[in-house]
């Protein structure tokens, strides 16, 4: 057993010493409490270790027992439906055994030990496998079937395969041999270290819409499946509403939410909403296709500083058997913020702001595990990851929104002026962007209407041109524009209005299928092109608004 | 041993633990407590929470309790007034404790957790109409220095309410206040027989700076316990954030730790999301504890770090505004700043009136048309309004004197509150 001693203590950071041999990133266990750490700097014979439990009550010269491997998630049917905190301790466990509050120390899984699956073998014996081949199936929710991998990466064949019936996660489900005449056990779990991407087959062009039933989004500024989009905005401008919204309704397989550093309280409400919202699709419940991580800003900040990893590889090992999943964090600042925290109890440099130099670099390799991929078992699947950003003061220039920016493709800006006029969704149209629209066409055209393109990109200009137009009349008075320019702030207005502006609490509004969407534009393009064929003829715009068509948009 | 300002350094003792709890002996028999807040083979750095000044390098005792700091506990502390450090100092009968906890709550279970609903009632149309105050909700009040807060906040004290059976309570922490403020809170609480359902914890502006990082601590021990274990409803009201906020800034530069926005250290967010969210309501309790933190933004600036982190991590915020303050409008609420996030769910047919969002909706969106009509007014003249325009104008004036302004002592119900705010609507659509 590799063994070292405490021999300093500063909040969640600790240093030990001692004879034992510990490896950057490996987990130990610390003193008679057995909190959680991880090694996060070696040197000579000192290792300093970020302690994802409160360090109240260590004392100097307590034991420090690495377990020589590195932070890792166990992966296997359960996950699904299920809450963990950020180093997926599954929380309904933790309140069983520790009551309200959470207590320090206690080790449990991700996955119910005990529970018999229904385990459904898809091969045979004398069957080739390799990592990632599909061995069977089980059902985990109504909507997932969890597809049991080969996890060891090898060429073998299958000597020993269990018949249908029911086991447990650690039951040995099959046995292969190796050309060397090694064995090895396959059981329903398998364990995956969180800061390492899970490898695939080859990574592939995004170019299908992930369709989120929200206009501003769907319409204006899309996201592709496997794609990356980031929602800076600050406090009260509805980021969090708008992540709940495009869980419930992106037609993604599977939703992995990340709760990081947020309110306790709204992620109650996401435990008391989300069972009970019927998806349109498949007529269940959205919880049986949805992982909660939920490690609130209480919550001990190292936890919080993993739950990003352990998120994005439950959904890596989702998208392994094939499905397109969608990764929520809510919100990357605080991530940032933990990096930050830990940054300064090690006393490093500061960059920007007090973040530390990496905190670009650890962006781009979070961001940087979204993408459609084709797995080493040629299914297709993807992940796309929507982070949220709750930039310090608001102010769009702060370290974590601009370089976030630098990874991510899709730009969605929330208002602090719309959210107030309640706006909702704040998403501002003038600087919010999307780098999909190109990969997209063919989606656009094939799924919706040829023509969508193009009246995306009519009602951007109206959009862009009211903007100049009310910068015009702000100093001179709108009754001296034209009957034309009028014109077009009345429909930019409508637009706004009937368009951007969606209700969550409305029950047809709060998703819109693409296709309508486009009937929508459609429709208030009819009525511009109308209105401004009659102003040509000399009608003027006070008779053409008396017909109250704009207000009735 | 070193002292610099509440830190001591010592050479480390034998099985002394991290946070441990710590009293200092000095020549004269005073004690002083503190806690350990860093520890290395050779150092121990212990924060002393009532100063230092008296305490020479030699010649001090130190005792360690093996313990982090813990707050005595018992029901009747209601009623009750204590120091930033829990001991009671109105020199009222000794209290007959009956357990102790450690002021460090561990973190509530989110499954653990009750969405809040119902609300508290304050008297005040503006909070109770439009940024309806929810049992278990977490609301600051953003204040600028010369708004007079404390008014509104003893005001809220004399009148909080709750609409239903159950036992209400409220906690009153006051940090880094002048000597003025706590005997105007004082003796308002006792001319108003309020006192009786309130627990005070007092820590002035001439106390140590330092032990004012503990008043929030003990403030919401005490909560936790009338709330959880005797099932009742607690309002907790913090004030003034800002003043604790300084004291962390204080302490961390003094441990020379790395600073990030304007001098605040890095876990800023972590420590306050630890004061914050211990609001909130179990499943398995009858009890809540609401908050309801008032902080003063330095140069009235929302953006800065101590109105920032606070609303990122609070469920909204009650925006005071200094124009109103100026022109006697009393409390000073701007209502489009403000916001209370758990409004929805608290609010409408079960708890208060049907209606009471349609109401609250369309006062926001009026008054915001209001503010329109007046800036446009100051550029065209209000002569050269369009009718609707003037209307709006006319609703702006009327909403302010007659809704917003109810003055020191005018007590608004619920249904008083949403029976004016329908009249000043419907004044609107004739």
């Amino acid at each position: 057993m590799q063994k070292k001693n405490i021999v300093s203590i500063n909040g969640s950071v600790i240093l030990a010493k001692g004879d034992g041999d510990f490896a950057m990133h490996d987990i130990v266990q610390i003193g008679e409490l057995k909190l959680l750490g991880e090694v996060i700097k070696l040197e000579q014979d000192g290792a300093t270790i970020q302690v994802y439990e409160n360090t109240t009550g260590l004392q100097i010269g307590e034991e420090v027992i690495g377990k020589e491997e590195p932070l890792s998630v166990i992966l296997g049917p359960g996950i699904v439906g299920n809450i963990f905190d950020g180093i997926e301790r599954p929380l309904k466990t933790l309140e069983e055994i520790s009551g309200n509050f959470i207590e320090r120390g206690i080790d449990c899984i991700g996955v119910d030990l005990q529970k018999k699956w229904h385990f459904v073998p898809s091969l045979k014996i004398g069957d080739k496998v390799h990592l990632n081949t599909v061995i069977g199936t089980v059902k985990e929710t109504e909507l997932i079937t969890n597809k049991i991998m080969c996890p060891f990466d090898l060429e073998a064949e299958i000597i020993e395969i269990k018949p249908e019936g029911d086991y447990v996660v650690k039951d040995g489900i099959a046995k292969i041999k190796n050309a060397e005449n090694e064995i090895f056990e396959i059981t329903m779990i398998q364990k995956w270290p969180v800061r390492q991407g899970r490898p695939y087959q080859e990574r592939l062009v995004a170019k299908e819409l992930l369709v989120t039933g929200q206009r501003v989004i769907d319409t204006f500024f899309p996201i592709a499946k496997g794609g990356t989009a980031m929602l800076p905005g600050g406090f009260g401008t509805g980021k969090t509403m708008l992540q709940h919204q495009l869980a419930k309704w992106s037609d993604s397989d599977l939703i992995v939410y990340i709760g990081c550093g947020e309110r306790g309280n709204e992620i109650t409400e996401v435990l008391e909403d989300f069972p009970n919202i019927i998806d349109p699709k498949t007529k269940k419940s959205l919880m049986e296709r949805t992982v909660l991580i939920a490690n609130t800003s209480n919550m001990p900040v190292a936890a919080r500083e993993a739950s990003i990893y352990t998120g994005i590889t439950i959904a890596e090992y989702y998208r392994d058997m094939g499905y397109h999943v969608a990764v929520m964090a809510d919100s990357t600042s605080r991530w940032a913020e933990a990096l930050r925290e830990i940054s300064g109890r090690l006393e490093e440099m500061p960059a920007e702001e007090g973040f530390p130099s990496y905190l670009p670099s650890r962006l781009s390799e979070f961001y940087g595990r979204a993408g459609v991929v084709e797995s080493f078992n040629g299914k297709v699947g993807s992940i796309s990851i929507i982070g949220a950003v709750s930039p310090q003061g608001s102010d769009f220039s702060e370290p974590v929104t601009q370089n976030t920016k630098r990874f991510v493709h899709t730009f969605w800006a929330l208002a602090r002026e719309l959210a107030y006029s309640r706006h909702y969704p704040a998403v501002d149209w003038n600087i919010s962007y999307s780098e999909y629209i190109s990969e997209l066409q063919d989606w656009y055209e094939e799924k919706v209407d040829i023509e969508f393109l193009d009246c995306r990109q009519e009602i951007l200009k109206i959009l862009e041109e009211e903007n100049k137009l009310l910068e015009i009349a702000r100093v001179i008075g709108q009754d001296i524009l034209s009957d034309h320019k009028k014109l077009i702030l009345q429909v930019s207005k409508a637009f706004r209005v009937g368009f951007l502006q969606q209700s969550a609490m409305h029950e047809i509004d709060t998703f819109v299928p693409v296709k309508k969407q486009y009937e929508m534009m459609k429709t208030i393009l009819l009525i511009y092109e109308r209105a401004w064929g009659l102003i040509e003829k000399g009608i003027p715009i006070s008779e053409i608004m008396a017909t109250r068509y704009f207000s009735r948009i | 041993m070193p002292l610099i300002g509440p830190l001591v350094f010592m050479k480390t003792p034998e099985g002394i633990a991290f946070e441990e709890q710590v009293v200092l002996s000095l020549k004269n028999g005073e004690k002083r407590i503190g806690n350990v807040i860093k520890l290395s083979e050779e150092i121990t750095t212990i924060q002393v929470y009532e100063g230092t000044s008296g305490i020479s390098t030699t010649d001090i005792k130190t005792e360690f309790i093996g313990k982090p700091l813990m707050l005595k506990l018992a029901p009747t502390m209601l009623g009750r007034v204590f120091n930033g450090v829990g001991e009671a100092i109105d020199g009222l009968e000794e209290i007959g404790y009956v357990l102790e906890r450690d002021i460090n709550s561990k973190p509530m279970n989110p499954v653990a957790r009750k969405y809040p609903r119902n609300y508290i009632e304050t008297g005040i149309s503006t909070i109770d109409g439009l940024m309806t105050l929810i049992r278990g909700q977490k609301l600051p009040i953003f204040s600028g220095s010369g708004i007079n807060h404390n008014e509104l906040t003893e005001r809220i004290i004399r009148q909080a309410n709750i609409n239903d059976e159950g036992d209400f309570a409220i906690v009153f922490g006051l940090m880094g206040a002048e000597y003025e403020t706590a005997q105007f809170f004082r003796k308002n609480f006792e001319e108003n027989n309020v006192l009786s359902k309130v627990v005070m914890f007092q820590n002035l502006s001439n106390d140590s700076s330092i032990e004012r990082l503990l008043t929030p601590k003990i403030a919401l021990t005490c909560a936790e316990y009338l709330a959880f274990d005797l099932g009742m409803q607690v309002l907790v009201i913090l004030t003034d954030m800002t003043s604790y906020a300084e004291s962390l800034r204080e302490i961390a530069t003094l441990k020379e730790e790395i600073p990030s926005r304007k001098g605040y250290p890095g876990y800023l967010y972590s420590d306050f999301a630890s004061i914050y969210e211990r609001a909130g309501m179990l499943k398995n309790s009858q009890g809540s504890i609401t908050q309801l933190p008032i902080l003063t933004m330095p140069n009235d600036d929302i953006a800065h770090p101590i109105p920032d982190i606070t609303g990122y991590i609070t469920e909204g915020q009650i925006v005071l505004s200094r124009e109103l303050y100026q022109r006697g409008i009393i409390p000073p609420i701007n209502i489009l700043d403000s916001l209370s996030r758990l409004m929805k769910d608290g609010i409408g047919r079960e708890y208060t009136r049907e209606n009471h969002v349609k109401i609250a909706d369309k006062i926001f969106a009026t008054y915001s048309k209001a503010q329109e009509a007046r800036a446009l007014a100051k550029v065209l003249g209000e002569a050269d309004l369009t009718e609707e325009d003037k209307k709006y104008l006319e609703f702006g004036n009327r909403f302010e004197n007659e809704f917003v302004s109810q003055g020191l002592y005018e007590r608004r119900t619920m249904s008083q509150t949403l029976d004016l705010a329908e009249q000043l609507l419907g004044g609107l659509n004739t």
